[in-house]
């Protein structure tokens, strides 16, 4: 997969394998956090922030300790630990140094963690055999379609909010019904790159 | 009695997916055929009972501040060791899966047992509802594998069912089929019992994914 081109590995990322709507990782935010337009395009910024930070690290601990040592089989163990310890620095780091940017997206720090596309891109960059730059500019372009799929949605929920929808559905399942919608669109995205 | 009760709570009255909306990244992404829901809870049962039963056991060890790192380094363990014997001894299964093997690590039912349940019981009350719970969720995967693997492809674990009375629909074992099946079952749940589905899954999981109340609440700070 080394020699895909960095155009290729976006737009994958991007539309045709959207993390969200295609691959089902990160959903606990994307029906949680979707309600509100402000709220996912903070939500998107934070979590672009952090998958970027954490697929060059990973890829680098894993490449440089993990290979070096013969330990592959402990990927998991030390990858979600350092998506943990690394969550806490740049949250530190962005309080003390850059404190507007800690104001916009401090908040939605804490609840990154356990956010499984984050995990998710660390262990796809492996799965893939991704370089440091492509396992990069991958964790960058998941964390943006991630971002786009919020923004489209919350679009969706702030219409939903003020139509006339029968009583069992109201709340989740309309929610759901209505990914189901904007998934199959993105669902056209597949014949980009004759996959 | 107490303890037949904590393995049946997690099936139907606490049942970790349609009532509590725990772990969704899984029972959307997984649940293709059947086949694969079973694989996957497996997996599931394996990882909550042996978690759970390690942090109950070490519940008076691990001081209260370091807990959470401490909980997803023992979860993390267990995966591992899902992981290698899918690879060792099914891996027809651990192709299919893929990834959100090791993913568990990060789905909010374990974590949220761990917290609610093995951090505050004893070993043997925390293993049966590891039990519970496991099963719970394997049913749960199980009923929508069931749905979108016979509607999207006439078949129900590799047999063939439906005899060709209709032409499947793709669309169920497709991405957007999991959104359609898991939103219909959540709004027959609402239509048939008297205690309405909430989002409240995650608000009592220790380390909120980002939430509905909790994002707003962390806005509202």
């Amino acid at each position: 997969m080394n020699d895909a081109s960095l155009m290729i590995i976006i737009i994958s990322a991007l539309l045709v394998k959207n993390f969200v709507l295609s691959q089902f990782l990160g959903i606990c935010p994307f029906l949680g956090v979707s309600t509100k337009l402000s709220t996912a395009l903070g939500m998107g910024c934070a979590v672009t922030f952090v998958m970027t930070i954490a697929s060059f690290v990973t890829r680098l601990l894993y490449d440089g300790l993990l290979v070096t040592f013969g330990l592959e089989y402990l990927q998991t163990i030390l990858f979600i630990l350092v998506i943990a310890a690394l969550v806490q620095l740049v949250e530190i780091i962005l309080k003390k140094f850059v404190p507007p940017l800690y104001r916009a997206l401090g908040i939605y720090l804490p609840l990154i963690t356990t956010n499984c596309a984050v995990l998710g891109v660390a262990l796809l960059n492996i799965d893939e055999g991704f370089n440091v730059l492509r396992s990069t500019v991958y964790g960058f372009a998941a964390g943006l379609g991630f971002t786009l799929a919020l923004i489209l949605f919350a679009g969706v929920r702030e219409r939903l909010e003020y139509s006339n929808i029968p009583e069992s559905f109201k709340g989740l399942p309309i929610a759901l019904i209505s990914a189901a919608f904007v998934s199959l669109a993105f669902f056209g995205f597949q014949g980009l790159l004759g996959i | 009695m107490k303890g037949f009760k904590t393995v049946t709570k997690g099936i139907i009255k606490e049942n970790p997916v349609f009532r509590l909306v725990l772990g969704t990244c899984p029972t959307l992404a997984v649940t293709t055929s059947a086949e694969n829901a079973i694989g996957m809870g497996a997996a599931v049962i394996f990882v909550l009972m042996g978690s759970n039963a390690v942090i109950s056991l070490l519940r008076k060890v691990i001081p209260d501040k370091v807990r959470i790192p401490a909980y997803i380094t023992i979860i993390s363990g267990f995966v591992t060791i899902v992981q290698m014997l899918l690879k060792a001894y099914l891996p027809a299964i651990d192709k299919q899966l893929g990834i959100y093997i090791p993913l568990i690590v990060v789905n909010c039912i374990i974590l949220a047992r761990a917290e609610m349940f093995a951090s505050k019981n004893g070993p043997l009350m925390s293993i049966l509802d590891g039990l519970g719970m496991g099963i719970g969720f394997t049913l749960s995967l199980l009923v929508m594998g069931s749905i979108r693997e016979i509607l999207g492809n006439g078949t129900w674990f590799g047999m063939n069912i439906t005899g060709g009375i209709y032409e499947p629909a793709i669309i169920m074992i497709l991405p957007p089929g999991g959104f359609l099946a898991f939103g219909f079952i959540m709004a027959a749940i609402n239509k048939f019992s008297t205690k309405k589905v909430e989002h409240t899954g995650c608000a009592s999981c220790p380390m909120p994914c980002g939430v509905s109340n909790n994002g707003e609440e962390a806005q509202a700070k």
